[in-house]
């Protein structure tokens, strides 16, 4: 007789891990950027409501950073070169 | 003095003369940098699809402080991803910043003394391009934090870099009002 295995493989813990976003976009504080400026770069670029970016911003402002997004590596490369484009100091990194 | 005005949304500024060279001369400052250090495009390819896979960028951070930091790198820890990135986007940031860079020279050298009205898409050229010209001054004074700016103000007139605070605070004067003015 055999018996089932006492460990299966679960899918839904898989698929779990892989619907949260494995990436995300840092911006950092930086004494240059105006406030305004931040805010105005995260509701042009990311399409953020204006409470929304003012709250990224002041998050960057006064913790030194903040995620600004998430997704796929490639996605959050591409946010990153828009930043650096905008000329906010931002990173990849892997959340 | 400078002055924004808003015509729906077209933004309208008008510069006194000495201000537009000002500006022109920190913008051409501002290009010649962005270029300088930048190597030739490697295979000048007749084939679009080659062209657009190309990626000859630079693989390793500017040695110039403002370069640094305008072109920063991507990643905090991980060297080698942030040179593959470079090699990718280096040479495109350059050009974009170049490209804003020039639009509003081009308007400063067209408008004479006369009033330049920005559309929407041009007031993004100016105020990334402004930006730039903050960062790389910032940069070249080293102000490192907002504290910092109260003893900024508080230089004395005979230090060697009152006149650089001076342009670097009328630069924010300006992103600003063109901000306000945009919304």
């Amino acid at each position: 007789m055999s018996t089932a295995p006492s460990e299966l493989d679960s899918p839904e813990v898989t698929e779990a891990i892989q619907l949260s976003p494995p990436w995300m976009t840092i911006v950092w504080n930086d004494p240059v950027n105006l406030m305004d400026y931040v805010t105005f770069v995260f509701q042009t670029y990311f399409g953020y409501s204006k409470q929304k970016a003012e709250k990224l911003m002041l998050q960057v402002h006064q913790e030194g950073k903040s995620a600004v997004s998430n997704g796929n590596r490639e996605a959050m490369e591409r946010d990153v070169e828009a930043m650096h484009s905008y000329g906010l100091w931002a990173t990849c990194e892997k959340s | 003095m400078t002055r924004f005005r808003k015509r729906r949304k077209t933004v309208v500024v008008s510069f006194a003369e000495h201000e537009a060279d000002i500006l022109a001369n920190l913008l051409r400052n501002l290009v010649e940098l962005l270029y300088d250090g930048l190597p030739p495009r490697s295979a000048e390819s007749s084939d679009p699809l080659a062209a657009l896979l190309e990626s000859d960028g630079p693989t390793s951070p500017p040695e110039d402080v403002v370069l640094q930091r305008l072109l920063p790198d991507a990643y905090k820890t991980d060297d080698l991803a942030s040179a593959e990135f470079r090699r990718f986007t280096e040479r495109g940031l350059r050009e974009g910043k170049v490209t804003d860079a020039k639009r509003v020279l081009s308007a400063l050298e067209e408008s004479g003394a006369d009033e330049i009205a920005l559309e929407p898409d041009e007031q993004l050229s100016w105020l990334r391009a402004l930006n730039d010209l903050r960062l790389a001054i910032g940069t070249r004074l080293d102000i490192k934090d907002e504290e910092d700016y109260s003893t900024w103000e508080k230089l004395p007139d005979d230090d060697p870099r009152r006149l650089t605070y001076d342009l670097y605070d009328w630069l924010g004067y300006l992103q600003s009002a063109l901000l306000h003015n945009m919304r």
